[in-house]
């Protein structure tokens, strides 16, 4: 196991974004706008939530089974000529792809978008072996150019303005000094990139799917990069999760048809590739199947049906939270609802705040195309952390006590009674004070001269009420 | 039909107007309803946490005291949720006591809809109006539709308040987006909590709407606080006060108050 991860604080690490009111305005505004284009091409279907319902069983059926498509997509794959290999974790992923760069002498990589090497930390592996790696997606470019991380699984970018990127690109790749022009800064990275592409002596990509009847694998991007990307160099690297399986060549279309839609709004990605072996008997194709922590995942009953992900970033855009917040503020490679569900499995001390950073609407849940039900596991897992006493001991305590109150009536009227009385006569700088998280924005509620209770005792029943006696 | 009213525990201690529109309305309808007296909270606060087990004696105390009715009517969403969709966690698969109780507990305007049939409510309430979509009633009880799903629902919240005579719905751009209330949540992730509960007012005030109604207390606490501090325009009503003939708060987002 690598060594423990620094404790993630959602709430202090979102403060910044948050309250920076038109950036996160702005940021808002830009993935809702997002989640309305999701929301057209989904009205758009008539048959919308049938594929919801069949993509969920295709992925529950596929995890049930999934050592046996395993072995058929690897025994399907070796036969049209790729080579499969298995990493238990991200050190084995990395080391058998440093090693297959290293057998073929390769200093120069090009890289589609794939958020599994993200996950497997290859980039900084690589260059610290001194292998240069370029991102070719325009997005993760921008954010590598930039020594950051992606903020979003599908638009690695989202969190940088038009100006910022201008800054950059005149920064590393000469553009003028204060070029926001979108299609400027484009042509920019293209021919930055065209360069790279031909230099280019392996090509690394993710995957969005792999069949186990065909041994096949199928990449979606919007950018023609993957494609580019390997159709260049000789060899061609494809990382993938071993959930990311289908067990048909038909299931395909059910997935592909959700996927865009709901990550981009669009009907389908401009590029649907296929690849079924290597290109030709010069070239290779390699495939790495990558367990890191999926096993154990599948192990769970609770949070089995995370292994449904198939990374559109629905559940990013539609979030409350995430919008607000910005994707940085979960600080992993995953952020988000799904991301939130995720890092705890990995490394549940470090990732305690996230389940957390919500609100518990369920608008994810509803969203999701392969039905994960989102909020039900990020309240599943505030119960686990509770139970391996990761929750801080103060709330711990207030809850116990407020546990205690709730089972005694009587005790709980008088708390009330007094908490009445006193948000009535204390002054307004006492029971508002910083302190006070609730107050420092909010006013607490006007406190009324009596419960309902009370009321009900006086008026509908023959009791008095137990304040007043 | 003898039904039990589930008052949660801060509109009993805070709002209490909202328990008591809830009663008479239900007695408008002809119900008999009491108030078990012993009843404090459902365990949601404990629950959504994580402190199961602090929620669990709770949960099991409110089964003791609310079964033996026909039906259990709650004027709140999320509390409803809570003992029909969460609840099981805390009794046996085959506790009969639970699962009857379970499957007769009700959200109020899902009661008034489903189980008593109602399509109309006389009165009058001649107002523009706008509506908030609390969580748990839309996307645990399916009170609505949810705009993420594509499954064509009753709103029926809305269907009740559309009822009253002169009454304007005014339409808000994001229909069922999160107040940001979130239990615990407004105050361990404060910042965007308030970020999310001013954005929704600020839609409801865009809309030209005098008061936003919500079939849960706790999301207008959350606003209602906001709105107060900055002072901003707009009032805040439970739909039972609204559906019980009470009129708009003088004071701006105060709700009807007793």
């Amino acid at each position: 196991m690598s060594t423990a991860l620094p404790i993630v604080d959602h709430p202090q690490a979102a403060k910044e974004f948050v309250t920076n009111v038109p950036r996160s305005h702005w940021h808002d505004d830009s993935l809702w706008f997002v989640r309305t284009k999701r929301d057209r091409q989904a009205q758009s279907l008539p048959e919308w939530e049938y594929l919801r319902e069949s993509a969920s069983a295709i992925k529950r059926h596929t995890i049930a089974n999934l050592p046996d498509y395993l072995q058929e997509f690897e025994a399907n794959a070796t036969r049209m000529g790729a080579v499969v290999h298995w990493a238990a974790d991200a050190d084995e992923h990395n080391e058998i792809v440093l090693e297959l760069l290293q057998k073929n002498h390769t200093q120069r990589i090009i890289k589609s978008k794939s958020m599994l090497t993200e996950e497997c930390g290859l980039n900084e592996f690589l260059i610290e072996n001194g292998i240069d790696v370029v991102d070719t997606d325009l997005g993760e470019r921008i954010v590598q150019l930039r020594g950051e991380t992606p903020s979003h699984i599908v638009l690695p970018a989202i969190h940088i303005k038009k100006e910022e990127v201008g800054e950059t690109f005149h920064r590393h790749l000469g553009t003028r000094k204060g070029e926001a022009d979108p299609q400027v800064l484009t042509e920019a990275a293209r021919g930055h990139l065209r360069g790279k592409f031909l230099e280019g002596e392996v090509g690394i990509t993710g995957v969005n799917f792999g069949i186990a009847e065909t041994g096949g694998i199928v990449v979606c991007t919007n950018e023609g990069n993957a494609d580019l990307g390997v159709s260049l160099p000789r060899i061609h690297i494809a990382c993938m999760g071993i959930e990311k399986l289908i067990p048909r060549f038909e299931n395909l279309g059910v997935f592909t048809r959700l996927l865009a839609r709901s990550a981009t709004g669009q009907p389908i990605t401009s590029y649907t590739s296929h690849f079924h072996g290597p290109r030709d008997e010069n070239s290779e194709l390699h495939i790495v199947l990558v367990d890191n922590g999926r096993s154990r995942i599948r192990d769970s009953d609770t949070f089995r049906d995370a292994l449904n992900c198939i990374r559109c970033g629905a559940c990013m855009n539609t979030c409350p939270v995430y919008r607000r917040s910005g994707g940085h503020s979960y600080q992993a490679t995953v952020p988000g609802p799904i991301g939130s569900v995720l890092g705890p499995t990995k490394d549940m001390k470090a990732h305690k705040s996230l389940p957390y950073a919500c609100s518990l609407c369920g608008s994810c849940t509803d969203v999701c195309p392969v039905k994960i039900p989102l909020h039900h596991q990020l309240l599943a897992w505030r119960g686990v952390l509770v139970g391996k006493r990761l929750l801080a001991w103060n709330k711990r305590i207030g809850m116990k006590a407020a546990s205690w109150l709730f089972r005694h009536p009587r005790l709980f009227f008088a708390a009330g009674y007094m908490a009445r009385t006193a948000l009535r006569y204390l002054p307004h700088s006492l029971t508002h004070n910083r302190l006070n998280e609730w107050a420092i924005d909010r006013e607490l509620p006007e406190p009324p001269k009596q419960s309902f209770r009370a009321w009900y005792a006086k008026n509908r029943s023959e009791k008095q009420p137990e304040e007043s006696r | 039909m003898n039904v039990a009213l589930f008052v949660p525990c801060y509109i009993d201690q805070f709002f209490p107007d909202v328990a008591i529109a809830t009663l008479e309305l239900l007695e408008s309808q002809g119900v008999n309803v009491s108030f078990p007296e012993n009843q404090t909270c459902c365990g949601q606060p404990m629950a959504n946490t994580g402190c199961t087990a602090d929620a669990a004696p709770v949960a099991r105390k409110f089964v003791e005291i609310f079964s033996g009715y026909d039906a259990v009517v709650c004027p709140s969403g999320s509390c409803t949720s809570m003992i029909r969709n969460h609840y099981g966690d805390y009794f046996a698969a085959d506790d009969e006591r639970f699962l009857k109780l379970r499957d007769n507990t009700f959200e109020l305007c899902e009661f008034l809809v489903d189980q008593l049939g109602v399509r109309q409510i006389e009165g009058r309430f001649p107002h523009r109006v706008s509506i908030h979509s609390s969580c748990h009633g839309l996307r645990e009880l399916r009170l609505a539709g949810s705009s993420e799903q594509m499954i064509p629902r009753e709103n029926k919240l809305r269907l009740l308040v559309e009822s009253l005579d002169g009454v304007e719905i005014m339409p808000i751009t994001r229909q069922d987006e999160c107040c940001g209330f979130g239990g615990t949540f407004a105050v361990t992730e404060r910042e965007t909590s308030v970020a999310m509960g001013l954005d929704r007012v600020q839609d409801h005030v865009g809309s030209g709407s005098e008061v936003m109604i919500a079939g849960d207390m706790s999301c207008l606490m959350h606003m209602q606080g906001l709105i107060r501090r900055r002072d901003m325009p707009m009032r805040v009503m439970h739909v039972a006060e609204v559906l019980a003939g009470r009129a708009l708060p003088q004071k701006k987002a105060v709700s009807a108050g007793y």
